[in-house]
């Protein structure tokens, strides 16, 4: 191993920036002669535009134009696109409705954007964006997942039918029907995902400019993929072609997922730039966050297990109703069909599997992937649904489980979903999470905590997850409009130091400490040599981007790929230099040797003569030392693992604390074991959060998003969590030149069900069998009233 | 719009401007200043991402106007290093991770400088309820508590 190499936990060599504050968040950015941008968005949640007068704010001071989607209409601007199309059980099509960056005839969510006022500054814009007066005629809204496909329900779309998006199926229903008839026993819960806005630190923010001296836009943007920026944006909804159009996305303060998107003030910056000759730059308040950034989550499900006798499990079955909000967000309609579905099986040999997803309209945010995204509620589900069968049977959750596992001797194995596990040891992870987390003592914990007034409770979850994406025929298959490969460029300089050009993006994932850590370990060059670039389409060969933890497995592939080629032209050309057969030639920690002579050359050396080829194979072998490479993987990968939470519970206010939890994770090959930690913290506080926390409530009849700040929206805060203990049982991917699986979600997929699996085995004993995320202490002290009133009769 | 001018000492530096009157220190800092270290992450006073020292204490910046700071001592997280050298609580936080968007950090260090000050040797809970003003969406705070404490340590010596 190079000593900065794969396995190494190197400090991050982006900390001194953001340490010093010298890190460039594109709000940082301030372009020559640039204007501000004000959007004006509608109150409600769903209502006719009749009228929008802007003759008052056009004339205020500092102001440079306002626009309504009536201008954007003119211009042919598109419709914002959703890049993943499901098909209907009876074989047609979902509906797709249009989404235009500015709204033109009605206005479907509170947070919509209806004008744009442009000014000198931002406060002038946003004085003026006052003085637009839009006469609306406020309509009846539908909000709640769970109405918006009943009769008689308000419609978001006059040509959609019942609100109803698509009504798909995945997996065998007629041998998951069949499975059921036989089962000795089922379970059945029914529960809601509960709706989440993912709030990262920074806020979202594009700065448009035009250069009408060559005809170029360029766009600034707090995105997690510029170049899918670039392909959605450009042809697709302002007609640039991409030569045309440069995409940046700097510093990027946290995505989880909520800035892969193709947002609307992105074309609507990039489009007024050009309108109004200057730049044009627009940053979000939080208070728009909450009611412009796609929010995640929200299913409303029932789950059904099938056992025998033994307790195995026969079949699973999952009804779910997707809230998609009121227009289609990029891969909205992929998370909870493909995402979710294709790993309901879970770790267990489970045969038989059927999910009917109904995804529906309301007036609302758009819904789309959030950290986990899909992967999270199908383990939410499955295994609330298992600890709850394990309560029914009265078998320990723990060996019903156990019962119920893939065997790690079963690899790889095929799922009912059509997914191939490569390599995975859930029992191991189980093992080694029981014992982790003390498993064995906790009724001597519990009741330590009963003398303390506090209702104690385990919960565990095992969980595993298609990470990694993903294999292009494969998506293309299931609706993708996109390829999942990704694109490195590793150019090695005369002198020997190297920059890589990568496709992934980095938003707090290190990517500029790990993906030189695998460089290092290829190529034998000094950390300090290495230069990691990303985020901008103009340096990039081509990206998909970062989420679905796929960076390292699919980035850093592609990176130790192109390295592979480097390594193939340096003994090419060593073999020139040397006089040697290129069959001799080995490469070793920076070194190319001649098995024959023991001559050696090192990679500088050899970068010189490849740009200074006076000594070279010139008739064979074009100079330089600069390789490309697109890695296409073979399958997902696989991260699993297994989470344990305890909490206590306070008998008199219902309030939650997590006492500890424990992590075992199987992330295959491991670049920086602190990266990869830091990771798994951030994930489950944002399951703890979900679970405990953070609660998206609209009010029902007038549409309006009552949490919309800080002061309603609890985000987890230092005193509402524990210390983490987390380990790693690395098991190498078995199709991945890295052997990587990806870290980024697990957190956040395996969590929210151990925490609530501990909140219900905490109250079981008071015969709570059932609670909604999030369990706040309202939710928690209720259930318990209720419960406690029940016995009393 | 009426402007009036300020005059402070930003990190050791005298600066004075005319500002439009409704101008917050935060904007003073980044868009006046160009100090774009200090960060804004909410409009509720919540995130603490702009946290700044004014006379030494934590203050929220997106809280304060730019005349309220008239006269006081700035310190940003751009004048924290010296000689080149980092500071020993921005060093805990390399060393222990405690950073992965680096958006929330400078908020994060100054109000870690902030408790240190007044609790030289702060202790686990006592870190945690101290950060109750300051969010942080990457890290879950596992490694911000522990770089405070490693920072706070380091400080005293
Ligand atoms: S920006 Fe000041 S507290 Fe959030
Ligand atoms: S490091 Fe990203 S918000 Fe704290």
């Amino acid at each position: 191993m190079a000593d900065n190499g794969i396995g190494a936990s190197v400090r991050r060599v982006e900390d001194d920036r953001f340490l010093t504050g010298r890190g460039t968040f594109t709000d940082d950015i301030d372009r020559p002669g640039q204007s501000h941008a004000w959007i004006v968005r509608s109150p409600h949640a769903n209502a006719k535009i009749k009228s929008i007068d802007i003759a008052k704010a056009a004339a205020a001071e500092g102001v440079l134009a306002v626009f309504t989607g009536a201008d954007m209409a003119a211009d042919e601007v598109g419709s914002l696109p959703c890049g993943w199309d499901i098909t209907n059980r009876d074989g047609s099509a979902m509906k797709t409705p249009p989404h235009p960056p500015l709204a033109v005839d009605q206005a479907r969510h509170v947070g919509d954007q209806v004008a744009l006022v442009i000014a000198e500054s931002r406060a002038l814009a946003r004085d003026a964006a006052e003085l637009v007066a839009i006469d609306y005629e406020p309509l009846a809204a539908v909000t709640a997942t769970a109405a918006a496909n009943k009769p008689g329900a308000p419609q978001v779309w006059d040509e959609i039918p019942d609100n109803l998006c698509y009504d798909s199926g995945w997996g065998d229903e007629a041998a998951t029907d069949a499975a059921f008839k036989q089962a000795a026993h089922v379970t059945t819960l029914e529960l809601i995902n509960s709706r989440i806005i993912p709030n990262p630190i920074e806020p979202r923010v594009a700065i448009g400019e035009y250069d009408a001296g060559n005809g170029k836009h360029t766009l600034y943007t707090t995105s997690q993929n510029p170049h899918v920026i670039r392909l959605l944006m450009g042809p697709f909804v302002l007609g640039l072609a991409e030569h045309k159009l440069r995409v940046v996305a700097p510093d990027v303060g946290g995505g989880f997922g909520s800035k892969i998107f193709h947002y609307a003030e992105e074309a609507i910056v990039t489009w007024a730039a050009k309108k109004v000759g200057r730049p044009v730059k627009w940053t979000a308040e939080r208070s728009e966050a909450f009611v412009s950034d796609a929010h995640g989550r929200d299913h409303v499900t029932t789950a059904e297990l099938a056992l025998d006798r033994g307790a195995k499990f026969l079949g699973f079955r999952v009804r779910i109703t997707a809230n998609m909000g009121a227009y289609l967000s990029t891969f909205s309609t992929s998370v909870p069909s493909f995402f979710c579905t294709s790993v309901l099986g879970g770790v267990y040999t489970t045969p038989a599997v059927y999910a009917q997803i109904k995804a529906v309209f309301t007036n609302t945010v758009p819904v789309d992937a959030y950290r986990g995204a899909g992967r999270a509620e199908a383990n939410y589900q499955l295994e609330r649904v298992v600890d709850k069968a394990a309560r029914e049977l009265g078998i320990d959750p723990v060996e019903l489980r156990r019962r119920n596992l893939i065997p790690s001797s079963a690899m790889p194995y095929m799922t009912p979903m059509a997914l191939e596990y490569d390599s995975g040891d859930f029992a191991a992870n189980m093992d080694a999470c029981l014992k982790a987390a003390d498993y064995a003592g906790f009724e001597q914990r519990r009741a330590a905590a009963a003398k303390q007034g506090k209702l104690r409770g385990i919960g565990l979850s095992v969980y595993v997850e298609a990470a990694g994406l993903g294999p292009s025929h494969l998506a293309g298959k299931l609706g993708a409009h996109a390829g999942l490969y990704e694109s490195a460029e590793v150019r090695v300089h005369p002198t020997g130091s190297v920059t890589v050009f990568t496709g992934s993006h980095s938003h707090g994932q290190g990517h500029e400490t790990t993906f030189a850590q695998v460089v290092s370990e290829q190529l034998g060059v000094p950390l300090e040599s290495i230069e990691i670039v990303h985020g901008d389409t103009d340096l990039i060969p081509f990206g998909m981007g970062t989420f679905g933890s796929r960076s390292i497995a699919v980035g850093g592939s592609a990176i130790m790929v192109a390295c592979d080629k480097v390594i193939a032209k340096g003994k090419k050309i060593a073999a020139h230099m040397l006089e040697a057969e290129e069959a001799n030639i080995a490469f070793a920690d920076g070194v190319f040797s001649d098995s024959a002579s023991n001559q050696t050359l090192t990679l500088g050396d050899i970068a010189l003569s490849a740009y200074v080829p006076h000594n070279y194979p010139l008739d064979s072998l074009e100079p330089g030392l600069d390789e490309t490479a697109f890695y296409d993987p073979p399958n997902f990968t696989y991260p699993n693992g297994c989470f344990i939470c305890e909490v206590e519970i306070d008998e008199e206010t219902g309030a939650v604390a997590v006492v500890s939890f424990t992590a075992v994770d199987d992330f295959g090959t491991v670049i920086n074991p602190m990266v990869v930690a830091g990771q798994v913290h951030g994930g489950v506080t944002q399951g703890i959060g979900q679970a405990l926390l953070e609660n998206c409530t609209y009010d029902g009849d007038s549409g309006q998003l009552t949490t919309g700040s800080y002061m309603d929206y609890t985000l987890p805060r230092a005193d509402d969590l524990p210390t983490f203990a987390v380990e790693h049982n690395e098991i190498p991917c078995a199709h991945n030149p890295i052997g990587a699986k990806g870290c980024g979600e697990a957190g956040a997929t395996g969590s929210t069900a151990a925490v609530i699996n501990a909140v219900i085995n905490a109250l079981a004993p008071l015969g709570i069998e059932q609670l909604d995320m999030p369990a706040t202490p309202h939710v928690v002290w209720r259930a318990m009233q209720a419960a406690k009133a029940a016995a009393a009769e | 719009m009426s402007s009036i001018s300020v005059a402070m000492t930003v990190n050791g530096t005298r600066v004075s401007e005319s500002v439009p009157a409704r101008t917050l220190l935060v904007q003073l800092l980044r868009e006046q200043l160009g100090l774009t270290g200090t960060h804004v992450g909410c409009d509720t006073s919540q995130c603490g991402a702009c946290n700044v020292l004014v006379n030494g204490r934590a203050v929220k910046s997106c809280t304060m106007l730019a005349a309220q700071a008239d006269g006081a001592e700035v310190l940003t997280i751009e004048g924290l290093e010296s000689d080149g050298q980092l500071h020993p609580m921005q060093a805990a936080f390399k060393e222990h991770h405690a950073l992965q968007c680096g958006f929330c950090t400078p908020g994060m260090v100054i109000t870690a400088i902030d408790l240190v000050a007044n609790d030289a040797n702060p202790g686990e809970a006592t870190i945690r309820k101290y950060l109750e003003g300051n969010f942080c969406r990457c890290t879950g705070y596992h490694n911000i508590v522990k770089a405070i404490a490693a920072g706070a340590e380091a400080m005293r010596s």
